[in-house]
């Protein structure tokens, strides 16, 4: 058996959070907690951080019903593999007012990609919303690593230094980032197809 | 440029203690003794990945719309009562051969602010984790024989024909539970790992 078609996506519509983050969503008693609301405890190794940031549509206007969740090395560059300790894995809901999304988790290290070769530190994320078709791949870098960027093999793969500055968050004083992701037009994230 | 181990690694479900009645949707938010109000079904099949191999292990959640086409949800404006036993989500994960069991009732089709008549057919979300999280997947699940599927702009935007009627379920008598719930197969194919990554638009926005 081969050459089977992968199944087609379809919008996650507005009520994503009643299947992914039913507590948020307020119906609660069925599962004790969302999945991926806590990422990092006190212990967990690596420099503790915050990301948020806005997701925008092609109008500018901020998307208030998204799902975002993030895949990530921990502080040594390894990504976990069994679901215990730092779990690499978060997921968080737009703020249903302001758009507002956030994640508590710890500065991820450099990636090892083939000989001698690292990625510089990065949070994948994943995007679903109303009016998406398809959850979308993008990854975030931090600002302060610029020299692991110039040689960073994705972001090389951007042609256009405008659009892979798409990918690098700011810096939102200490131990803070923000990241805005625009969905169509002007600024456009780099997506990928992976 | 292959893909990077970042997209061909992913989070593991395994050690993710599901609840028992977790999978069980007619009784996961219902009092004690009371059940869901709707016609009983059995939602099953199995998760293979493109070169048809199984995959176990897969976290498989899903929400819908109660019997009569009510989403249990603040910004939900459908005439259709809640129905107090019924919240609308529930998650499994597969076995080592990729096959999940799902029970809950059938959603009913609901309005939708579109055009001046739209109707979502019935239908129930998915949102599936495999291996790696460039496997990551979230879709619908619609009912064989339903005549709104055809009219729905939200399943037109498939473009492919046969891709539509891979996300219909059919009727499994098979499977159905005598004097107790009928059942719908619906097997799920996720991405193999791909030799390719490159920028992409987004489809569909
Ligand atoms: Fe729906």
């Amino acid at each position: 058996m081969a050459d089977l078609h992968e199944t087609a996506s379809q919008t996650a519509g507005p009520y994503v959070h009643i299947g992914c983050m039913p507590n948020a969503a307020g119906i609660a008693g069925v599962y004790p907690d969302d999945l991926g609301v806590q990422m990092v405890r006190a212990d967990t190794p690596g420099q503790h951080i915050t990301v948020s940031g806005h997701i925008y549509d092609g109008t500018g206007a901020a998307v208030k019903d998204a799902l975002v969740e993030v895949w990530q090395a921990d502080a040594d560059g390894n990504y976990p593999e069994d679901g215990t300790g730092f779990t690499g894995w978060g997921r968080t809901a737009s703020d249903p007012d302001t758009g507002l999304w956030h994640f508590e988790t710890i500065k991820p290290g450099p990636v090892t990609h083939g000989e001698g070769l690292a990625m510089a530190p990065h949070l994948t994320l994943w995007i679903a919303a109303r009016g998406i078709n398809i959850g979308l791949h993008t990854r975030m870098y931090f600002p302060e690593d610029t020299d692991a960027h110039a040689t960073d093999p994705v972001l090389a793969r951007i042609k256009q230094p405008l659009r892979s500055d798409t990918l690098i968050a700011s810096p939102q004083g200490e131990a803070a980032y923000n990241f805005n992701i625009h969905l169509q037009g002007l600024g456009e994230t780099v997506f990928f197809d992976v | 440029m292959p893909s990077t181990l970042s997209e061909e690694s992913g989070p593991v479900f395994g050690s993710v203690a599901l609840g028992p009645l977790d999978g069980d949707l007619t009784i996961n938010f219902a009092q004690p003794g009371e059940t869901a109000i709707g016609p009983r079904i059995i939602v099953h099949g199995r998760v293979h990945d493109e070169t048809g191999h199984p995959v176990s292990g897969a976290l498989l959640e899903v929400w819908q719309a109660n019997a009569g086409g009510r989403y249990r949800h603040k910004n939900e404006g459908y005439l259709a009562p809640l129905d107090p036993n019924f919240g609308g989500c529930g998650r499994v994960t597969t076995d080592e051969n990729g096959v999940y069991a799902l029970r809950t009732v059938m959603p009913g089709p609901y309005p939708w602010p579109n055009g001046t008549n739209d109707w979502r057919p019935a239908h129930i979300h998915f949102s599936v984790f495999g291996h790696s999280f460039a496997q990551r997947l979230i879709t619908q699940m619609y009912f064989e024989g339903d005549p709104l599927i055809w009219r729905c702009p939200i399943v037109a935007s498939v473009s492919d024909r046969t891709a539509i009627e891979r996300l219909i379920a059919p009727l499994d008598m098979d499977a159905t539970v005598p004097m107790d719930a009928r059942a719908y197969r619906f097997d799920i194919v996720l991405r193999g790992r791909r030799a390719t990554y490159f920028e992409n638009r987004p489809e569909g926005i």
